[in-house]
């Protein structure tokens, strides 16, 4: 199905274009869908395309050499992906997968550069998305560099659990991160690692510490 | 009856992105807002909290100390 004149309309992309000039291009957009967890690009892969979600939701991720995941983002209807390889001709720079049936549109980078070139408006409003994407990016590094995020994350877990004697507070991980001063995605990687490091135990619905001599130390590290 | 993520459906504006992402068909749109219907199904992925915009929608943790 080709996509239509509003949805580009309501692009952050192609803000402030007329619909005679939305007309002129939504031809050079094609329909690519997904299922739920379907690699959609691959870090580190060549890809020529800049994807714009209609419908669904898209992970943007990073593995390390150790296997550990990093969100990165999630990329909601209106939002797009894949600009940094398109625009520098790179490699991508994170894997994209779908979290759930995804209907996206997408745009090659040879298609894209006379449309830059013909409206200036686009190419402006293509510096104010890439913006908006480096200062999330900055925040994130800043939380995942500088700060003692699993610390903190360790602390709000053992000043939050119930004994027994009294129940334990209920916490979204949301909360978690607004207490810590940090990204949602950060405390899920806290999280983990804790899990992972034999501290906590995730079940369902519940964080247990089986451990809370060690969260005590992770409290109390530095690093 | 089994716990399930918590919903103000106040909030919800009826996007359906939890529901698009939720791979236990736990939820459901009804009228444009957010519903449970097989909460024994949900694993507690919290995808659905993270998605939501709004905050419509949370998968609270209660935080226990075993032994």
């Amino acid at each position: 199905m080709p996509v239509e004149s509003r949805f580009l309309g309501e692009n952050p992309y192609f803000s402030g274009l007329g619909p005679p000039e939305l007309d002129s291009i939504k031809h050079l957009f094609f329909e690519v869908r997904a299922e739920r967890g379907e690699i959609i690009l691959l870090e580190d892969e060549l890809t020529d395309r800049l994807f714009f979600v209609a419908t669904g939701v898209v992970k943007l991720f990073r593995v390390s050499a150790e296997g550990k995941e990093q969100t990165l983002e999630l990329v909601r209807p209106g939002e797009s992906i894949n600009e940094v390889p398109v625009f520098d001709g790179g490699p991508n720079h994170a894997s994209a997968q779908a979290m759930g049936p995804v209907l996206l549109y997408a745009i090659s980078k040879n298609e894209l550069e006379p449309i830059l070139r013909d409206h200036p408006k686009v190419a402006l409003n293509v510096v104010k998305v890439l913006a908006s994407r480096i200062r999330h990016l900055v925040s994130l590094i800043e939380d995942l560099s500088f700060r003692h995020v699993i610390g903190r994350v360790a602390k709000i877990l053992l000043e939050h659990a119930g004994d027994g004697a009294r129940p334990g507070q209920r916490l979204t991980q949301q909360e978690m991160a607004a207490i810590a001063g940090t990204a949602r995605e950060v405390v899920g990687r806290s999280l983990k690692t804790l899990e992972e490091r034999g501290i906590i135990k995730l079940e369902r619905h519940r964080i247990v510490v089986t451990d809370k001599e060690a969260l005590k130390q992770v409290i109390d590290a530095k690093y | 009856m089994a716990e399930a993520p918590v919903i103000d459906c106040t909030k919800c504006n009826g996007c359906g992105l939890c529901v698009n992402v939720c791979a236990y068909n736990v939820l459901i749109l009804v009228d444009q807002v957010v519903t449970i219907i097989e909460a024994e199904q949900c694993d507690w992925c919290a995808n659905c909290e993270a998605v939501c915009a709004t905050g419509a929608i949370a998968c609270p943790f209660e935080i226990i100390i075993q032994g």
